[in-house]
């Protein structure tokens, strides 16, 4: 997706961001899906984003990864269209294609020349509900998703202690676990797992289509109904409610794994934002966020990074959209001959400093500067726009909610951010999670005789 | 300070493909029945290429300046000056500290940024149009790219970051694997250095490398500047001037060495604790403007290039369920850059695997593709070519390699000829003459049996 020969860095965008919502449109099938289509017509592409509202989270304990599982079993084939032909099609009609998990929904999306958005729509209304997951195909499939899991967290010293963290922070909450699955499960994962997965979350009642770029609305209304319209609906199962029991103290935990920098993490348990009208506290704790590392000026690059020295890389991060409990982190690498206590020292000052003097107005305009500036250079991006509504309409939230969020946050007050700096940063609150880095056996690995103890 | 580096578990999404091994297969196809932008190009009085998409879409600016001044012009006694330069500029320039430039980009809600590779460095600006930004903006861009201080407190700083995230690297079995991929297919050719350098040379990097290095490769005469967005051709030329017009002297050539095409076959086998073995396989490639670069770009399609359609994808994920990202690309330079194949698998597997992409490789370097294959890589590059230039960033981009590289103002016109008349007999000789199986380097991180570890010379 990026014009990959020469990739520029770019800050990203830090805050989720809207545009004129003027040339969005909205509509409920029959069937109960509901199509969401955002007009751009920079480009004569579109994007046609399918969203299921089932994430890892309606997982439970020894069966962890199914709603990742079943998202690669998507391309593996339905009774008209055999397994690797979705990819085939949609390539061969210039399309890229992919799709991803998270905690809270699974999405399925293609990026075409806009005349081929009927063939998307045909492909991916087909796998809405003619999935076959062949036990062939599930058995090698099982292992690329394990060779995904030791890729992306078994040998990585960073995603590991994300994992541990989660796993401490929430107990009863499934966020407790991760959203690829435990190594474990995944072994005992069976394709009638996936099947069984596929028939309870799968139906149109529980998806969003959303179509951006260069289309006529009606015309997509039409060809949604075509394509889509006459999949049954099916009832929803009722999701069980969770109740994380509250934290009696700070927790603390430690992983070791081969690497040669420490590296902490400190996540505070924060409110998500459900009801964009009646709260407060989440747009308090994203300017709060900004403020500590929302741009170049922010304070804990700034101080720690360039004026301490205590630490070569230092993030704060927090995003209020979450079906489930939220936190918000603080992360970094110690500078060489600092320990993690040392930065969780620094950064308790900073944390401290908040508390107690708050923030400057200046910092809150650079941090309202960037949300506003982000309205305008997301509209570069038709993926982007569809990303933003997806997202919000599979929360249970709408992108209706877009300009009444912004407003929210421009009017954040420096009051403010001080009052959930100090409610949510106790140590009650608190999970410290530190990687101990360890030496790689066999240090003599480039004298070919002597590494022969490697596993 | 990057959202990659700050641990925001909402976005903890598991895709199906890792993008990097596609990401770097892109390269630009183009078809007459798409529109492509109108390219604006004439030269700065500093001498400076400028290259203008004029787009008043939206109201945002998006800039980049470009030099010949990438790691491929490093040297080994102190290879890392190139990066450290680069990284060097937005820190501190006359009368602005590195605080004042972030926090001044930051009250109008701009973005510095920048790009670093074997052969190109630059700056890259992106802001909201309205001059009360737009002006801001681009002092602070002309001031760092023209005027930078290079302080020696922020140069002692970043050394000692980038000295410990090298160390922390020499543990990661990709790194590792880059590292090692790198110096056995390119040997001694400062395409074969670690592009920030290693710990040893970042340690000996003093300002007067970084001023020296700037001198000479930071010229106007070498200079390509890029704009697109909502500004009119007068204000892009007023732009160009400012941010060109006072850079130095200049002078260092632009050309990067020959590069030994024919290499011997190699074989590392280097020991990790990592669960999956990491392996690279290649050889110099092709260079930005080879004759033969369309021909192999859609052969390479077909191999590893095209996702999951590609023969490797299909050979050792979809049949066998041995890795999950697995690819092959030509990266295009100056010089010859790198043809790779690369993938991961767990340890047991690593053999198997490397024998299947073997096998696979040797296979269609012989036969060539299928016609049904070429006409499905076909359809693909040219059906998806407005994919290509669907935004502001992707259109600069193009007008930043289209400048360095000298290609000419019809490159997206005529690229959609040139796709289609790729034969299969075009890539099979294409592929044979250049791509040879009996000759690459191959390196393993994790390995399974370290026992055959040959050292390359």
């Amino acid at each position: 997706m990026r014009t990959g020969l020469w990739r520029w860095l770019v800050i990203p965008a830090l805050l989720f961001a809207t545009a004129v919502h003027a040339e969005t449109f909205e509509k409920t099938l029959g069937n109960g899906l509901k199509v969401v289509v955002k007009e751009d017509h920079r480009a004569p592409v579109v994007v046609q984003q399918v969203w299921y509202r089932v994430g890892s989270m309606d997982e439970w304990t020894g069966k962890t990864g199914l709603a990742h599982a079943l998202e690669h079993m998507m391309f593996k084939g339905t009774r008209s269209v055999p397994a690797g032909e979705f990819s085939r099609r949609i390539a061969a009609a210039g399309g890229r294609e992919n799709a991803f998990t998270s905690y809270d929904y699974t999405a399925y999306f293609q990026m075409l020349d806009k005349s081929r958005l009927p063939l998307a729509m045909k492909l991916e209304s087909d796998r809405m509900h003619n999935l076959l997951v062949p036990k062939k195909e599930f058995d090698k499939e099982i292992q690329v998703v394990m060779e995904e899991r030791r890729w992306r967290t078994d040998d990585s010293p960073h995603s590991l202690l994300s994992e541990q963290m989660m796993a401490a922070m929430f107990e009863q909450h499934p966020y407790h676990h991760p959203v690829i699955g435990w190594m474990s499960d995944l072994k005992k994962l069976t394709a009638n797992d996936v099947r069984a997965w596929y028939r309870r979350w799968y139906r149109p009642n529980n998806a969003v289509l959303v179509v951006a770029g260069d289309v006529d609305p009606k015309e997509v209304f039409s060809l949604a109904q075509r394509y889509y319209g006459h999949i049954p609906r099916r009832p929803i199962l009722e999701t069980p409610d969770y109740t994380e029991p509250p934290q009696r103290g700070i927790k603390r935990i430690v992983v070791k794994a081969p690497a040669e920098l420490p590296y902490m993490i400190m996540g505070y348990r924060a409110p998500s934002l459900h009801q964009p009208s009646q709260q407060w506290k989440p747009y308090a704790l994203q300017v709060l966020a900004g403020v500590l590392d929302g741009n170049g000026a922010a304070r804990l690059n700034k101080s720690l990074v360039r004026k301490q020295q205590l630490a070569s890389n230092v993030g704060a991060g927090y995003d209020p959209l979450s079906r489930g409990p939220d936190m918000f982190t603080l992360e970094g690498t110690p500078s060489e001959g600092k320990t993690a206590a040392d930065l969780e020292a620094g950064l308790r000052a900073q944390i401290e400093k908040v508390i107690k003097d708050g923030v400057s107005e200046d910092e809150l305009k650079r941090v309202k500067a960037q949300i506003t500036a982000d309205q305008v250079y997301k509209r570069d991006s038709v993926f982007y726009q569809a990303m933003e509504i997806g997202q919000l309409e599979s929360l249970g939230l709408s992108w209706k909610d877009i300009p009444l969020m912004l407003q929210k946050l421009q009017a954040v007050t420096a009051q403010q951010v001080q009052d959930v700096a100090r409610e949510f940063f106790t140590d009650d609150n608190l999970t410290v999670a530190v990687l101990d880095p360890q030496p790689l056996k066999g240090k003599q690995r480039l004298m070919p005789e002597g590494g022969a103890n490697v596993r | 300070m990057f959202a990659n580096q700050t641990f925001t578990w909402l976005a903890t999404v598991f895709g199906r493909v890792m993008a990097a091994g596609l990401a770097f297969a892109l390269t630009l196809v183009a078809t007459n029945a798409y529109a492509t932008p109108h390219i604006q190009h004439w030269q700065a009085k500093s001498g400076a290429q400028v290259y203008f998409v004029e787009d008043h879409g939206l109201p945002m600016l998006d800039v980049a300046v470009g030099f010949h001044a990438g790691s491929g012009f490093d040297t080994a006694q102190k290879s890392g000056v190139a990066a450290m330069t680069r990284n060097m500029l937005n820190l501190g320039s006359k009368g602005l500290s590195e605080d004042d430039i972030s926090r001044k980009m930051a009250d109008i809600g701009a973005q510095l940024g920048g790009g670093f590779d074997q052969d190109r460095a630059g700056i890259s600006l992106r802001t909201l149009s309205n001059p009360a930004q737009r002006d801001q903006a681009l002092d602070i861009m002309a001031s760092v790219l023209q005027r930078p201080t290079f302080p020696e407190k922020v140069l002692a700083r970043e050394k000692m970051r980038l000295v410990a995230k090298l160390k922390d690297q020499q543990t990661r079995p990709e790194a590792i694997a880059e590292k090692a991929f790198a110096k056995a297919v390119y040997g001694n050719h400062p395409y074969g250095l670690p592009s920030q350098g290693s710990v040893a040379t970042v340690k000996k990097i003093t300002r007067n490398d970084l001023v020296n290095f700037y001198r000479k490769h930071y010229g106007a005469k070498s200079a390509v500047v890029a704009l697109v967005g909502d500004v009119t051709r007068s204000e892009a030329e007023a732009i160009a001037e400012k941010l060109t017009a006072q850079l130095p002297e200049g002078g260092a050539s632009e050309q990067i060495p020959p590069v030994t095409m024919q290499i011997k076959a190699s074989e590392q086998r280097i020991p990790n604790p990592a669960s999956q073995s990491h392996i690279l396989i290649g050889a110099p490639g092709v260079s930005r403007t080879d004759p033969d670069y369309f021909t192999l770009y859609v052969g390479n399609y077909i191999l590893g290039g095209g996702g999951f359609v590609s023969r490797l994808m299909n050979e050792v994920r979809e049949k066998r369920g041995l890795a999950y990202s697995v690819y092959s690309y030509f990266f295009p330079l100056q010089q010859p850059g790198p043809f790779r194949i690369g993938l991961q698998t767990r340890k047991q597997s690593a053999d198997q695997a490397l024998a299947i992409v073997r096998d696979t490789l040797r296979k269609f370097i012989e036969q060539g593709p299928t016609g049904q294959e070429l006409k499905a890589a076909k359809d693909h590059i040219i059906g998806g070519f407005p994919l290509r230039i669907d935004s502001n960033r992707k259109i600069l981009g193009y007008l930043g390699m289209i400048g360095f590289y000298g290609l000419p103002l019809t490159y997206l016109d005529d690229f959609p000829a040139k796709v289609e008349k790729v034969t299969v007999a075009d890539i099979r000789d294409a592929f044979k003459r250049r791509v040879d199986p009996d000759a690459l380097a191959t390196v393993i991180v994790g390995a399974p049996d370290e026992k055959k570890t040959e050292q390359p010379k």
